[in-house]
């Protein structure tokens, strides 16, 4: 009984109705709802990781008998990708009276040596690209690999590339070469073994000029 | 003297449009994460320009780390029905005379991130409580020609799901000898159409410039 006197006299004082208050605390939920957010935002993948197709040939069995196809010195380029990043090329034959010429893997290097040899089907590829970009060929994203890939089948004046690889290159420099070939457009290339004539070549290229103090040491 | 009131605040500051806000980004957040196992080694998989993504399901990843430590991981999707990874363990526990129970292969299949282990130490692998024991282990999967495991592996996940796609992920600092001895491997097997999984480059001139 007394107790409920007691409330009454608490009450008494105020003549407002006790509302609800408004405000619900929503400091937890904020807080979990921080927690989860940072959770989920650390730990999505948002792009899915790329793919870079790559077809290597038939490799020949020891006892089966195949000529080497015959390609024209002209159009052969050869590339031997080297320790740290540099890149050696030679046109043509191996001739070890004649230094590699080097460059790198910046957007002056080797990709310049390829669009030189390899303008003409580049011009088609991107005049084809224009087209369609500025509305005159109307075709489908898909086609338009196809006729890409057409374009490079028929193409019968760029260069045939020839990718090789001394035994310090990183694989990095492996992506970067065969990404290069497709920047560039290039029809056809392949990765081969580098002979002991080449890795020879290589190895007084970098004694001739060391690099880095590193590479000097060795 | 006249009394400087202080304006009584509440305490409280109206969160509702910052919960809102929280919570919308939540959704979408869980909604579109997919979780990946963690990977036993760190891969720095290098650039390229390729736009092309990679397949969900029907994959083969040789996994070549840092260390020249070579993984294997086979991912068969979303699939369920279709058993592919007890049915791959099988086969080479079969080559390797070794009997795998119906437990053991049940784990092999659940664990989703790549593994490196002799096969001669998976029933230790997969008896490993966690990761840390599991670590012990991974010493990369043998290549050599004496033991070469890695081209069974291949072989065999080939012979049980003949639609799966080789993928190589590298890091960008692994030599080239290996990245050369994995690529024999696949070729031996007649793998000769394969994917190397690679970071989209966005601006491609301007990294190219810094590298000089």
């Amino acid at each position: 009984m007394a107790e409920i006197i007691q409330e009454e006299k608490g009450k008494g004082g105020k003549k407002r109705p006790k509302k609800g208050n408004p405000h619900m605390d929503m400091t937890p939920m904020v807080d979990l709802m921080c927690l989860l957010l940072t959770f989920f935002m650390l730990t999505t993948a948002f792009s899915k990781p790329k793919v870079m197709d790559i077809v290597l040939p038939e490799k020949i069995k020891k006892n089966e008998k195949v000529d080497p196809p015959k390609i024209a010195d002209s159009r052969t380029l050869n590339i031997i990708v080297g320790p740290e990043g540099r890149v050696f090329w030679y046109p043509g034959k191996p001739d070890p009276s004649v230094p590699l010429q080097e460059t790198d893997f910046s957007a002056k290097g080797i990709r310049e040596v390829l669009i030189d040899r390899n303008r003409a089907l580049l011009k088609k590829i991107e005049a084809l690209k224009a087209d369609v970009i500025s509305g005159k060929l109307n075709i489908k994203q898909d086609s338009l690999q196809n006729v890409i890939k057409q374009l490079k089948k028929d193409d019968d004046t760029g260069p045939i590339v020839l990718i090789k690889f001394y035994k310090k290159a990183k694989y990095k420099n492996f992506v970067d070469v065969i990404d290069e070939m497709s920047i560039v457009g290039i029809a056809r290339y392949i990765v081969v073994d580098i002979n002991w004539m080449e890795q020879g070549m290589v190895e007084t290229a970098l004694k001739n000029k060391p690099a880095t103090p590193a590479v000097a040491q060795k | 003297m006249p009394k400087i009131k202080m304006p009584h605040k509440s305490p409280h500051i109206d969160m509702t449009p910052m919960v809102d806000l929280f919570s919308l980004l939540l959704t979408f957040f869980m909604l579109t994460t997919t979780f990946r196992p963690q990977e036993p080694a760190p891969v720095d998989t290098p650039f390229s320009v390729s736009e092309k993504p990679q397949p969900d399901a029907n994959i083969m990843t040789l996994v070549l780390a840092k260390d020249n430590r070579v993984f294997f991981n086979i991912d068969n999707g979303k699939d369920t029905i279709l058993h592919f990874k007890p049915k791959i363990l099988e086969e080479m526990g079969k080559r390797y005379n070794i009997q795998f129970t119906p437990l053991e292969l049940r784990k092999f299949e659940k664990g989703g991130s790549s593994f490196g282990v002799n096969i001669n130490d998976m029933k230790k692998y997969l008896a490993a409580q966690d990761a840390k024991e599991r670590e012990r282990y991974e010493k990369g999967i043998p290549h050599d020609s004496l033991d070469n495991q890695l081209g069974y592996w291949v072989l065999y996940t080939r012979q049980v799901n003949p639609a799966v796609q080789a993928l190589i992920k590298g890091d960008s600092d692994v030599e080239y000898p290996l990245v050369k001895k994995v690529l024999d491997i696949l070729q031996d097997y007649n793998v000769n159409k394969f994917s190397l999984i690679t970071n989209l480059e966005a601006v491609k001139v301007e990294v190219t410039d810094e590298k000089k």
